[in-house]
């Protein structure tokens, strides 16, 4: 500091910035790069680990690529060949959906975050009248994507794509989310015997792989059907993929209730409330405010998941891609297809992963602003 | 307090009535399918011969073996590849954690990248990718890459040197192994008790290290590097003969599941490591601890704490997605049971809830180890 100030005295401010800034950076190599002999040589494999990886994938990429070329032959550039995904980019999106109704499930997306607002915005105006519409959209998407009733009717094994993934990562987590507070309650309850059901049901399917349930989807529930009742598939998968993700919200939610303040329930019953009253208006809305982060981060698992149906044979994003490649024009762009596809959820769990510490930092903050404020007024 | 009581009694026998009129339901309904399909239920068709191939390395299979045989291979199998993944996974996990902790910016940066493409990625898309776009592309075993002439890749497998030895030199060196731990178990109950009395500190760690790596050791070059002989792969013509062949399809599977978990593991580790408080480190410190001794008696103990919880759902995890073994080919008990078994006898109900029964069983295992490590973790309290 005393040397800083002499120096500033001797040199004058501005020479002084630049040279701080010069051994600022120096400094900051020295110290984080090459402070000890073991770090120099981790920073020295690593260069050379990036230096052999980065410029070779980025040529490969896109400064080599071909982008929009008709089959494999047309590729000379030595890169990548991406017209494998390019020239059927709405079927990597839609599946067989009809070309000129996709504005039926664009829509529908656009209208999903509309309908999640009040969720994942919390200073919201006018909340409650949102969430009608939010229920709403989760009723009459099934029209809109499905047809009928005026529109043109599409059938369910028309759905693929991305869109088959958005839909069974939705309407799993969306249909799962009351079944599993349902669940957690139960797990929670004073009752032996609703205690032990919900314990049975939450360990068993979260001890069994998402694969098997999805073959118990396919082929055993068909047998539990009366004789002459048909389900499509797809209407099974979903059923089932709520089943199985509402093991996972049950203990998401139980971790919510376990967060509440006990003396909320005591203060509640002391006023008289009932069971129902206390749940439904004290603890729950607490509780899933502090599930969020936890839900999102069951939705991302469920999200990749969902890829899991190409074992049953359903066309999801991967599907549409492993389809393609079984084409003659495409053989062998294996390397392409798979890149295009995980980096599709790359961008979408990335994105979702963001936001949920996002709102796990902010609800440790406010968690710790309310426990200040307590102290100061105690 | 009667009538709530009688009510809560009731709402349990409804519930429970409620549920067994649905299973009875169902099972009526799966009678009535399977009459009409012409099944018949049961797990008789299990002692029936199989007929179809499979690879297994240590159960015995031939054609003629029954359903039952490969179910038990397929068991061994899942067994195997979540094994030498869980082991995998913790040791790269913990490795990626340590440098993502690192004060070297760059090694953190670059893991940090990694990870968070590796977990936002289905682990479907990695088998996949391990599988088809890295080892199927190695050249044939003619022009195999090797390392150090020991190792070698190809595109039908992956070569590595396997030890032969007898019964006797086995146990010879287990019981060198046994002594080499018992002498650490005892030097360090001694070097406590000096401890405690002189406050003089001895270096366990290196005693430990020494006879628990050094007994064994110095036994096998004294007297069993005759009778455990190491057999490396050689290339004869067509093939390689001698070592250990790993099939594509296993070290595919078993990469993509260990570096998927691993990455997993990494931000739990270094969640866990940032859990312990500052304050935790700098009274170490001022006690004039030695780095190692600060890492070792303090943080990782109170970081085991938070750890080792999610560690035992990783591992879950883990086990459980070895099932994406049937992308790949890999013959593990859903693709043999709930795959080509099912396929042929039509008895899906059996297979799976056979299937099902298994990971239920697999997982309860691996829940009661984990359970008893993070008992002798945790503080106790009175």
């Amino acid at each position: 500091m005393r040397d800083g100030k002499s120096i500033d005295r001797l040199l004058g401010f501005r020479s002084l910035r630049r040279l701080r800034v010069y051994q600022g950076s120096v400094v900051w190599i020295k110290q984080n790069l090459f402070s000890t002999w073991y770090n120099t040589l981790l920073t020295l494999l690593f260069l050379y680990i990036l230096y052999i990886v980065v410029p070779s994938t980025l040529d490969w990429l896109f400064f080599k690529a071909d982008f929009y070329t008709t089959s494999r032959e047309l590729c000379t550039s030595g890169g990548a060949c991406w017209g494998v995904v390019t020239r059927r980019f709405s079927q990597y999106l839609y599946g067989f959906y009809p070309q000129n109704a996709t504005w039926r499930p664009n829509l529908a997306f656009v209208l999903l975050f509309v309908a999640l607002l009040p969720i994942l915005w919390h200073k919201m105006p006018r909340r409650n009248l949102w969430y009608i519409f939010s229920v709403f959209y989760f009723i009459s998407v099934f029209w809109l994507l499905l047809g009928g009733y005026g529109l043109t009717r599409i059938s369910t094994n028309q759905l693929g794509g991305l869109l088959l993934n958005i839909i069974l990562g939705v309407t799993g987590i969306g249909l799962s989310l009351p079944v599993g507070i349902v669940l957690a309650l139960a797990r929670r309850s004073e009752l032996p015997a609703i205690r032990f059901f919900a314990v049975t049901f939450i360990e068993f399917i979260r001890a069994v792989p998402m694969i098997t349930v999805l073959f118990f989807a396919t082929v055993v529930l068909p047998l539990f059907l009366p004789d002459g009742v048909v389900i499509d598939q797809l209407t099974r998968v979903i059923f089932i993929i709520i089943i199985f993700a509402s093991a996972y919200m049950a203990e998401v939610i139980r971790g919510g209730l376990q967060g509440v303040d006990p003396g909320q329930e005591e203060a509640a019953k002391s006023l008289g409330l009932g069971y129902w009253k206390i749940m439904v208006f004290v603890i729950l809305p607490q509780a899933l405010r502090i599930s969020i982060p936890g839900i999102v981060n069951t939705f991302i698992g469920l999200f990749k998941d969902t890829t899991l149906v190409i074992t049953i044979g359903m066309f999801d994003i991967l599907g549409v891609g492993r389809a393609a490649l079984a084409n003659k024009q495409w053989l062998g762009l294996a390397n392409e297809v798979y890149i295009f596809v995980a980096c599709v959820f790359f961008l979408f769990c990335y994105a979702m992963s963001r936001y949920s510490q996002y709102l796990e930092a902010k609800l440790s903050e406010s968690h710790r602003e309310e426990s200040g404020k307590k102290s100061n007024t105690c | 307090m009667t009538s709530k009581k009688a009510r809560n009694w009731l709402v349990q026998i409804g519930l429970s009535i409620l549920l067994l009129g649905a299973i009875v339901y169902f099972v009526h309904n799966v009678s009535i399918n399977l009459n009409r399909l012409g099944l018949v239920s049961g797990f008789g068709f299990l002692f029936d011969r199989a007929g179809y191939d499979l690879d297994s390395p240590i159960l015995r299979y031939t054609a003629d073996s029954t359903y039952l045989d490969a179910y038990f291979v397929g068991l061994v199998n899942t067994i195997i590849v979540s094994l030498c993944g869980i082991l995998l996974a913790t040791v790269l996990g913990f490795t990626l954690g340590i440098l993502r902790l690192s004060g070297n910016w760059l090694a953190s940066k670059t893991v940090y990248v990694v990870v968070e493409f590796s977990r936002n990625i289905p682990l479907v898309i990695w088998v996949i990718v391990w599988y088809f776009g890295v080892f199927l592309q190695l050249p044939s075993p003619k022009n195999a890459l090797d390392i150090l002439d020991i190792i070698f890749l190809s595109n039908r497998g992956v070569y590595v040197p396997q030890p032969e030895f007898s019964l006797v030199s086995l146990s010879i060196f287990i019981i060198a192994l046994g002594v080499g731990v018992l002498i650490k178990i005892l030097y360090s109950r001694y070097a406590e008790k000096i401890q405690n009395s002189t406050g003089r500190q001895l270096p366990t760690f290196t005693v430990g290290v020494a006879s628990i790596v050094g007994i064994p050791t110095v036994v096998y070059l004294l007297f069993l590097q005759r009778s455990i002989v190491w057999s490396v792969p050689l290339f004869q013509r067509f093939n390689f003969s001698g070592g250990m062949a790993l099939k594509p399809e296993f070290i595919a599977l078993l990469m993509g599941l260990s570096v998927y978990t691993a990455c997993n593991i990494a931000e739990i580790v270094r969640s866990g490591i940032n859990s312990v408080a500052k304050g935790q480190r700098e009274a170490a410190k001022s006690l004039n601890l030695t780095p190692w001794q600060v890492m070792r008696m303090i943080i990782i103990p109170q970081a085991l704490r938070v750890i080792i919880p999610p560690l035992n759902s990783q591992y879950l995890n883990l086990t459980k997605n070895s099932s994406l073994a049937i992308v790949v080919g890999y013959t593990d008990v859903v693709s043999t049971l709930g795959g080509t078994t099912l396929n042929q006898t039509g008895q899906a109900l059996e297979c799976i809830t056979m299937v099902m029964a298994t990971y239920l069983v697999l997982s309860l295992l691996i829940s009661a180890v984990m359970n008893g490590i993070n008992r002798k973790v945790q503080i106790v309290t009175k």
